[in-house]
């Protein structure tokens, strides 16, 4: 029997997403439900100084109309976040709705509960709040010096500085030894998540008992059960969260929001079922944003191009206030900024910084894509310093020897890096595209070639829950699973992953399969209701198929013993002597002698004749803590043609050569690569929350925000190298952010490699037509001497 | 006000506040769901349908505009089980992840086809513009879009 693992099996997801049967929340019908629609705040900072409501209580259908003040008292503490990274870290309290002072534009400052959305909309628009303005803060340099304050009481805008330094002198030994240095500054420009479904919630309260049914578009019910049951001062047990379909999330829905404790808070106060569905212009000020940092990376190489020291230090934006794991995002970078080069010397800084903008979070590889930024674009400021082909700079200080212990602290598990390498060079046909490079510079061609790499590792698996402690992390990083023998022999596994678009229910239904034998279509896999699923830590950080996989490919193991116990006693044979082989339980050297697992299944139900001291039934439940990361890496290689008199940037071509170890199903890897090779490309060239002066966000709606269409985009060219993960029974390594991880550098350092014969070595993304115009006229008028 | 339309092949009659739009009405109305809003913009096509078999975003149509007409949505569709050639072919080329912008994109594909029986790959990219995914960077969508027009016998 040929293993279903591995085969690109169809998702069982599709035919409800296909016809429209799958319910996301906004889709979900609850009869007497109140529609809430939040009243924001247009001004960045200013204080509250009247809320007058009158208005609002007039319009037909309003049913309450309340401000901060008037909430507050129904929550036991505020918002959370769960990373204080530092014991002295700075953290503002932030509740649900604002009380007294707006920190950003965007920022709730009432809500209107009405019988329709229409009239707590209309009611919205009516309620009339009077503002002081304040000084807005938004520059992140200016911020962290001091000047005005997000926060007045606390002195600072400074939230903390967290330093990764292991062995300060070999650093400043490495730089006074060097034979080459480069010193480079990149921004990592503020991005918006922009999930295609924005962000729903409807509260419950059921009706007797206290307790209430949260439906939630969100990525961690499991947490936000926790969450929402401190924050609201209800008992959790009495809670029960259900992420229904949920429409992408990429980030942007692993939080604890103001609306989901406000629905709550306002469900238990009217013991009405209460309902708040996010627009799209809210989404963009509402929901967190990504990225937002300034990184100041230096390199040491020696005279070869041997890189001996790597010195980074952050600005990173907080945003307002911090979300659930704002604080600790630039931690999930920090360990990263080697690369994937073997370098001695490491010292990393971070200082979050708060500004009057809406809070930054999590958003698709969460610190490893400004992390990979950093290196791949300092690595090819290396190349141009040294004259050396970027790919041959690369490989002469690649990590050789696995495992590996980086001079940051971490173990890589296993790797294989030269071989990406050459995959994707192979793929991108490198040498004929240098060629024809050569010839179009030498012909004077307005349209430049731009060849641009980035060789990447992440850490994903999040994640030990020892490392998660010694990173003052609230929680830990296992995963949760339960399978199921049905006495008809049909299984029921229940994962603590909860998938927004992932397809866990096709990948886990072929974990099971495999290693109980059974069809794919015999396994249904149960998730995302804490009801049903009430232990697991949810689908972030790469985690599922390495975290969450294997803890049910270890409970179904896990059943197997069991099982075995029940077969050998019914077969009369000692349970040492059976091997379990296709489905069914054989004693080993007479292979006429078998019984099936489903049999034996039936015979737990019955309970008839089981061994002494076994329980009846067949079921295991199974926590899996991962004793260490895993490191997924590849190369991925951009193509880019640059027309110099528009500075327009076209890809020509994209190789992603990715190896994610042991892959499940081949059609998902390749599926999460194209996913997120576009929207690293995006970062790179077309997207940016931007603001103006007054901290108003400009770029709120998708006219203004530009999400790449097809058009946009071009096919992708994918490939693979499998080096199993030692690390967890699957051999996985994880591939939801590889793409994201990789491409924005590949397609930066194109443009860069387009360009540096006019002189040009540097860009700020997004690099759009404009940018590049004016970065190549600038180079022009210094060439010619003006 | 009250409207009525054929939705689906099933006529459906309801009352609306004027600015109802069409995309409200299929949802609220009518209790489609299976049509979404992402934006307020008309700018995601997630509520893309057919009005008189072109597609249209409905949330660019007030309902009272579309009285009388004659729509399909996505749950008009398939033939009970059997998936629409384009439903089949984005099952089978995994061109949906997440599954929000989904309607959307198979609703303009239906379209875009019977404007194109025989698209090539930039037709399917220029002709989806105005429909966007956040989940699949389009690499399957317009595989996906590719083989429907291949098993819908498009070559002309």
């Amino acid at each position: 029997m040929t293993s279903v693992l591995g085969s690109p099996r169809l998702r069982r997801e599709d035919p409800a997403l296909l016809t429209g049967e799958a319910r996301f929340v906004d889709d979900l019908q609850i009869s007497g439900v109140l529609h809430a629609r939040i009243v924001r705040s247009p001004m960045a900072h200013a204080r509250i100084t009247s809320i007058d409501t009158t208005a609002a209580r007039a319009v037909p259908g309003v049913v309450e109309v309340l401000t901060g003040a008037d909430v507050k008292s129904a929550f036991e503490n505020p918002l959370p976040c769960a990373w204080p990274v530092t014991e002295d870290m700075k953290h503002p309290e932030h509740w649900p709705l604002a009380i007294d002072e707006v920190r950003y534009a965007g920022e709730g400052v009432a809500v209107v509960l009405a019988e329709t959305r229409e009239a707590a909309r209309d009611a919205a628009d009516e309620v009339i709040v009077q503002y002081d303005g304040l000084p807005v803060v938004l520059d992140l340099e200016a911020a962290t010096a001091g000047g005005d304050l997000v926060h007045a009481d606390m002195g600072t805008n400074n939230s903390y500085t967290w330093a990764l330094i292991p062995d300060p002198d070999s650093v400043d030994a490495a730089f006074a030894a060097a034979a080459h240095t480069v010193k480079e500054r990149y921004v990592q420009q503020r991005l918006i998540p922009m999930a295609m479904e924005p962000r729903g919630i409807v509260v419950v309260p059921e009706p007797f008992g206290g307790q209430f049914t949260i439906y939630s578009s969100t990525q961690i019910p499991h947490i936000l059960k926790i969450m929402l049951g401190i924050t609201c001062g209800l008992p959790e047990q009495k809670l029960r969260v259900v992420a229904p379909s949920v429409g992408g999330g990429f980030g942007s829905k692993l939080n604890v929001y103001a609306e989901e404790a406000l629905c709550l808070a306002l469900a238990a106060r009217t013991r009405r079922p209460i309902r708040w569905v996010e627009e799209r212009g809210e989404n963009s000020t509402a929901t967190i944003q990504g990225r937002g940092m300034i990184q100041d990376i230096e390199l040491a190489a020696d005279a070869n191009g041997k890189i001996t020291a790597v010195r980074v230090h952050l600005l990173a934006d907080m945003g307002a206030y911090l979300q659930l794991v704002t604080p600790g995002i630039p931690l999930l970078g920090a360990f990263l900024y080697h690369g994937v080069y073997d370098i001695p010397a490491y010292s990393f800084t971070c200082t979050g910084v708060f500004t009057n903008k809406t809070p930054t979070d999590a958003y698709r590889g969460a610190g490893r894509p400004e992390a990979t930024y950093a290196i791949e674009r300092a690595v090819d400021a290396l190349a141009r310093r040294l004259d050396v082909d970027p790919a041959e700079l690369r490989r002469r200080n690649f990590i050789q020897t696995f495992p590996y212990e980086s001079a940051a602290g971490l173990v890589f598990d296993s790797g294989a890096y030269d071989g990406a390498m050459d995959r994707a060079l192979d793929l991108a046909g490198y040498d004929a595209l240098r060629k024809e490079q050569e010839e179009r510079r030498r012909d004077n061609d307005t349209t430049l070639l731009g060849i641009g790499f980035s060789s990447y590792v992440e850490m994903c698996g999040l994640a030990p829950s020892r490392v998660l402690a010694s990173l003052r992390y609230g929680a830990g990083g296992w995963e949760s699973a339960t399978v199921r023998l049905l006495p008809t022999g049909k299984v029921q596994a229940i994962t603590g992953s909860a998938p927004h678009g992932q397809g866990h229910e096709t990948s886990w239904s072929m974990i099971v399969a495999d290693r109980l034998g059974v069809d794919p279509d015999d396994v249904e896999i149960l998730h995302s209701d804490t009801a049903i699923s009430p232990l697991g830590l949810d689908t972030y950080g790469s985690r599922s198929a390495s975290v969450g996989g294997t803890a049910l490919a270890m409970a179904c193991d896990k059943v197997l013993d069991k099982a075995k116990l029940i077969a050998a006693h019914q077969m009369e044979a000692a349970p040492e002597d059976l091997e379990f082989v296709g489905g069914e339980f054989r004693v080993k050297g007479t292979p006429s002698k078998t019984m099936a697992l489903g049999a034996v299944a039936f015979e737990a139900f019955k309970a008839h004749d089981l061994p002494d001291g076994v329980e009846p039934n067949l079921e295991a439940q199974l926590t899996w803590d991962p004793p260490n990361f895993t490191f997924p890496f590849g190369t991925h290689i951009a193509v880019v043609e640059i027309d110099t008199q528009t500075g327009a940037v076209a890809l020509r071509r994209y190789v992603a050569v990715d190896d994610c170890g042991n892959q499940i199903n081949p059609l998902i890897v390749d599926g999460q690569v194209h996913g997120g090779v576009a929207q690293g490309i995006a970062q790179a060239l077309w997207e940016e929350a931007v603001y103006d002066d007054d901290g108003n966000l400009l770029t709120s709606t998708l006219v203004d925000y530009l999400v790449p269409s097809a058009a946009e985009l071009p096919s992708y060219v994918t490939d693979h190298t499998v080096t199993p993960s030692p690390t967890n029974l699957l051999g996985v390594k994880g591939i939801g952010e590889a793409g994201t991880i990789a491409a924005t550098p590949a397609v930066i350092n194109a443009v860069i490699d387009a360009l540096t014969p006019l002189g040009i070595t540097t860009i700020d993304m997004p690099a759009s037509p404009q940018r590049v115009w004016s970065a190549i006229q600038e180079a022009n008028m210094q060439r010619s001497g003006q | 006000m009250r409207i009525s339309m054929t939705v689906n092949g099933a006529r459906q009659e309801h009352d609306v506040e004027p600015r109802t739009l069409l995309v409200q009405f299929l949802r609220e109305s009518c209790g489609l769901t299976g049509t979404k809003v992402g934006c307020d913009t008309s700018s995601c096509g997630a509520c893309t349908i057919l009005v008189g078999g072109e597609s249209v975003k409905s949330c660019t149509m007030f309902s009272a505009q579309a009285d009388g007409a004659d729509i399909m949505t996505i749950e008009g569709l398939a033939n009970g089980d059997q998936l629409h050639p384009v439903q089949q072919a984005f099952h089978e080329n995994h061109g949906l992840q997440c599954g929000y912008c989904t309607a959307g994109m198979v609703m303009a594909t239906v379209s875009l086809l019977d404007e194109i029986p025989n698209p090539s790959e930039r037709d399917v990219r220029l002709g989806l513009e105005g429909n966007l995914c956040r989940c699949t960077g389009y690499h399957n969508i317009v595989k996906s879009v590719l083989a429907a027009a291949e098993t819908m016998g498009g070559a002309k």
